[in-house]
Order: structure tokens, then C-alpha cells, then sequence
């Protein structure tokens, strides 16, 4: 059994593979996060919406406590980076300049649609920046735990919760398998390491179609 | 006449009982702390607060929560101070939750003298709930009417003392973004310098929208807590 931090560098890792060449990307709070960590290429640029193109790691010693992320966690920044208002910033996020968007959810179901802002009931109540997101990243790549706390599929046959957007996400990655969404249906095209499609199986609630590539690892 | 005040509450004289009030500030981040300290001893209530968040538990405009003195709050996160959440289910408080892009941008609408304006942010969702839906070049948007407030809070690096504004990071967030929108405008500033010591190109916020100025005597540190200066 992996812990919770080892299912998330997992997770994060898997998705850093994602990003190749020169590209915006908008990481979004927990697992999106840790993705930065796994990523070499130095043409991949990271935007944060609270204002900041060329996000980069912080030393602990070296703390700005007015230079955070979306998440208010201190961060770095690049050579060229550049600051700008929330207005500005969500400009290049509605008008489509951000290549790829990663997210968290706390469902998607078989349509590739999410929620990832609100709990009926409870007090969680910050849309933030992701319906906007949404609506403006050319690609949505969720990465999120296979299943919540109490072992129940986070992947469903609809969302209980109220959706972030209409717009249906163009990958989902967990630590059990890499699911790429096409015309409104899931498509498992990659299992994890060591991870048997029977247990996705076993663990998913919504429906998915296997594709799995030939000599795909 | 001089911008520049030196005591917090002349400079809150204007805000009124039922004002509505723009507070710059991504949580803690280039919120102005001493100007909200300020509001904390000021008598006032009934409130509507535009601010991305209610601060943190007890902290910023998390602290005027605690003084319920906010009747209304408008913003597009409010999860990271639990308070928040707790006083909406007492019926303590009214909340208006936005997206993000859309809080920023009616706020720059509602500076730039625009009434409102259509964004695809939102569309299919709950809260799209009663806003008027449109088609334009065959994509779905929905109607955003423009905000302004009475008074803006804001924080800022430094000011000339004819109001011109540099921010600092990202401490900038809302900041610039009401200091247009608002019928008077206080800024809260680390430095305050000499006309012509910022450079004309590097000015973010022209002096004409600021009214007020007044030196920051709270500032957040590494640790996070709010240190005098």
C-alpha cells in the first residue's frame, strides 16, 4: 500500500509527462501542485492566477510572504516573469493564452464534466478561479485520488455535486489508471504501474471504454 | 491639498454604516491590514464587503467578520476561513460568490465606466442561476453587470504623495483593479516618495484614482502574523 503522499507524487509525476515543449500551464491547489517538482523542461511556464507568469520553487530560506500561488503557498519566480491584476490574469485565462489547465476534482463523471467547488450543505464555498479555468484552458487534465477517504469511486456516472462547467475534461489521471475523455466518454488508455484493470474496474463507478495502447507501459 | 493622512481613523471618517466597501487583498496578500485594523475599532455596521475572501479565521477582514460588522459579502472563495461558512449557516451573513475572473473583471467594468458585460465563465452552471444568457458567434455567455462600492481599501507599495502606485508581487491581485472603481479611494502604502522618484513607465495606478494615502504601520511577515512596523 502506497501512503497519501506516494499516490500523489505518483499521480503528479504521471501527469508532468503530459507537458512537453514550450507551454502555459495553470497548476491548480494539492496534487496539481506537486506537479512543478517533476517537471525539467525549462519551456514550460507556469501562470498563477492570483498574478504571476514564471512561477518557480522557493527555498525555505528565501520566503516572500507576498509571493504565493493560487494555493497561498510562498513560491519563486523565474527570470521574465511578470506580475499583473486578477483582471489581466483572468483575461489570459478566458481568452484561451493558457495552453493547458491542471485541476483537481471531488467528482467527474463518465462525461468528463467536474465539480470541484461546491458540497451541498457544507461549508465549502470557493469557485476561485476554475470554472474560468474551465472555460478558457485549451486543455483540462484532472488529477485526483481514484476514490475519496471512504473508498468510494470519484469517477461517476454523473456528478452528485454542482458542476464547475459544462466543458468536459480532456484527460483524467489517478493513481489506478490515465483516462483520456473524447466525444463525452472516458477512455482508459493507460494502466498504473501495477495496477490490474480488473481493480479499475472494481473501483470505478462510471462507465469507460479500454483502449490501452499496445507496448504502452 | 495633500493625500497623504497620518491618522487611520480621519482616513476612515468616510465609511458610513450600509457602505459597500472594496478590500484589495488575495487572503492575506496585499490586503490592507492597517486600514482593516482600522475598520476593527472604527463604530460601524451593516457592511457589504467585495474582497476576493473574508481573510482568515480571525485575521484581516476575517476579524470584522468576528465583530459582525459584514452583512454581505461578495467574493469567489470563502472556504479557506471557516467562519465564514459557519455564519452563513446562522443566517449571520449574506453571501454572493463569484468566480474569480468574473469578480475581477465586473470591477473593471465598473471602473471603466461600463455597465456590464457578457462572459462564457459560469454558463450551465448553478451560478448562472437567473442571469440573463446570450448567444453570441454561436457560444453561450451570460450578463455580468459591472460592481463599484463606496470606498476602496487598498494596499500598495509605494505612493508617490501626488497618489501615484506601484504594488509589489504578487501582492498586486485586486488591488489596481479597485482602485478604479470605487468613489473614494484610500491606499495603504509601504513607502511613501517624491513625485518623479517612480518612473512614469513603471506606474501601475495613475494618481487620478486615488484620493487618500496613508503609511501601512502592519505588514505580513514570513511567520504570517501581522508585525507593526
Amino acid at each position: 500500500m502506497y501512503k497519501k503522499n506516494q499516490i500523489q507524487e505518483l499521480i503528479a509525476k504521471r501527469a508532468a509527462k503530459e507537458l512537453r515543449g514550450s507551454c502555459v500551464v495553470n497548476l491548480g491547489i494539492g496534487i496539481p501542485t506537486l506537479v512543478a517538482k517533476f517537471i525539467e523542461d525549462e519551456n514550460v511556464y507556469f501562470h498563477t492566477e492570483n498574478g504571476l507568469l514564471g512561477v518557480a520553487d522557493v527555498d525555505e530560506n528565501q520566503i516572500d510572504p507576498n509571493l504565493v500561488n493560487a494555493g497561498k503557498l510562498p513560491v519563486g519566480e523565474t527570470i521574465g516573469a511578470s506580475f499583473f491584476n486578477s483582471a489581466e490574469s483572468f483575461a489570459m485565462i478566458r481568452g484561451g493564452h493558457v495552453d493547458v489547465a491542471i485541476l483537481g476534482v471531488l467528482q467527474v463523471d463518465q462525461s468528463g464534466q467536474i465539480a470541484n467547488w461546491a458540497v451541498p450543505g457544507k461549508n465549502i464555498m470557493g469557485v476561485g478561479g476554475a470554472m474560468d479555468l474551465l472555460v478558457g484552458a485549451k486543455k483540462v487534465i484532472v488529477t485526483t485520488t481514484h476514490t475519496s477517504k471512504d473508498g468510494k469511486s470519484k469517477l461517476l456516472r454523473k456528478c452528485h455535486f454542482p458542476i464547475t462547467s459544462t466543458r468536459s475534461v480532456d484527460m483524467i489521471i489517478t493513481e489506478l489508471a490515465v483516462f483520456k475523455v473524447e466525444d463525452k466518454t472516458l477512455n482508459l488508455i493507460e494502466l498504473m504501474p501495477g495496477v490490474k484493470l480488473e481493480e479499475v474496474r472494481e473501483k470505478t463507478e462510471a462507465n469507460f471504454i479500454v483502449r490501452i495502447k499496445e507496448g504502452a507501459k | 491639498m495633500t493625500k497623504i493622512y497620518q491618522d487611520i481613523k480621519s482616513t476612515l471618517s468616510c465609511v458610513k454604516n450600509g457602505h459597500t466597501l472594496m478590500v484589495g487583498g488575495f487572503g492575506l496578500i496585499g490586503a490592507p491590514l492597517t486600514l482593516i485594523d482600522g475598520l476593527t475599532k472604527k463604530d460601524v455596521v451593516g457592511l457589504t464587503i467585495i474582497s476576493n475572501n473574508l481573510g482568515e479565521k480571525g485575521k484581516g477582514l476575517g476579524a470584522l467578520l468576528s465583530q459582525k460588522k459584514i452583512k454581505k459579502a461578495i467574493g469567489s472563495y470563502f472556504t479557506s476561513n471557516r467562519d465564514v461558512g459557519d455564519a452563513y449557516q446562522r443566517g449571520e451573513i449574506e453571501l454572493e460568490l463569484l468566480p474569480q475572473g468574473t469578480l475581477s473583471e465586473s470591477m473593471r467594468a465598473g471602473g471603466a465606466g461600463i455597465g456590464g458585460y457578457y462572459t462564457k465563465t459560469g454558463v450551465g452552471t448553478e451560478l448562472a442561476k437567473g442571469k440573463e444568457e446570450r448567444e453570441i458567434n454561436g457560444i453561450k455567455y451570460i450578463f455580468e453587470p459591472a460592481i463599484r462600492a463606496d470606498v476602496a481599501l487598498i494596499r500598495a507599495w509605494k505612493a508617490d504623495t501626488l497618489g501615484n502606485l506601484v504594488y509589489y508581487k504578487t501582492a498586486r491581485n485586486f488591488n489596481p483593479l479597485m482602485a478604479t472603481a470605487a468613489d473614494i479611494v484610500i491606499a495603504e502604502v509601504d513607502e511613501i516618495v517624491e513625485p518623479g522618484e517612480l518612473s512614469p513607465e513603471e506606474i501601475v495606478t495613475p494618481h487620478l484614482f486615488v484620493d487618500h494615502i496613508i503609511k501601512a504601520q502592519k505588514v505580513l511577515t514570513k511567520e504570517g502574523v501581522i508585525a507593526y512596523v
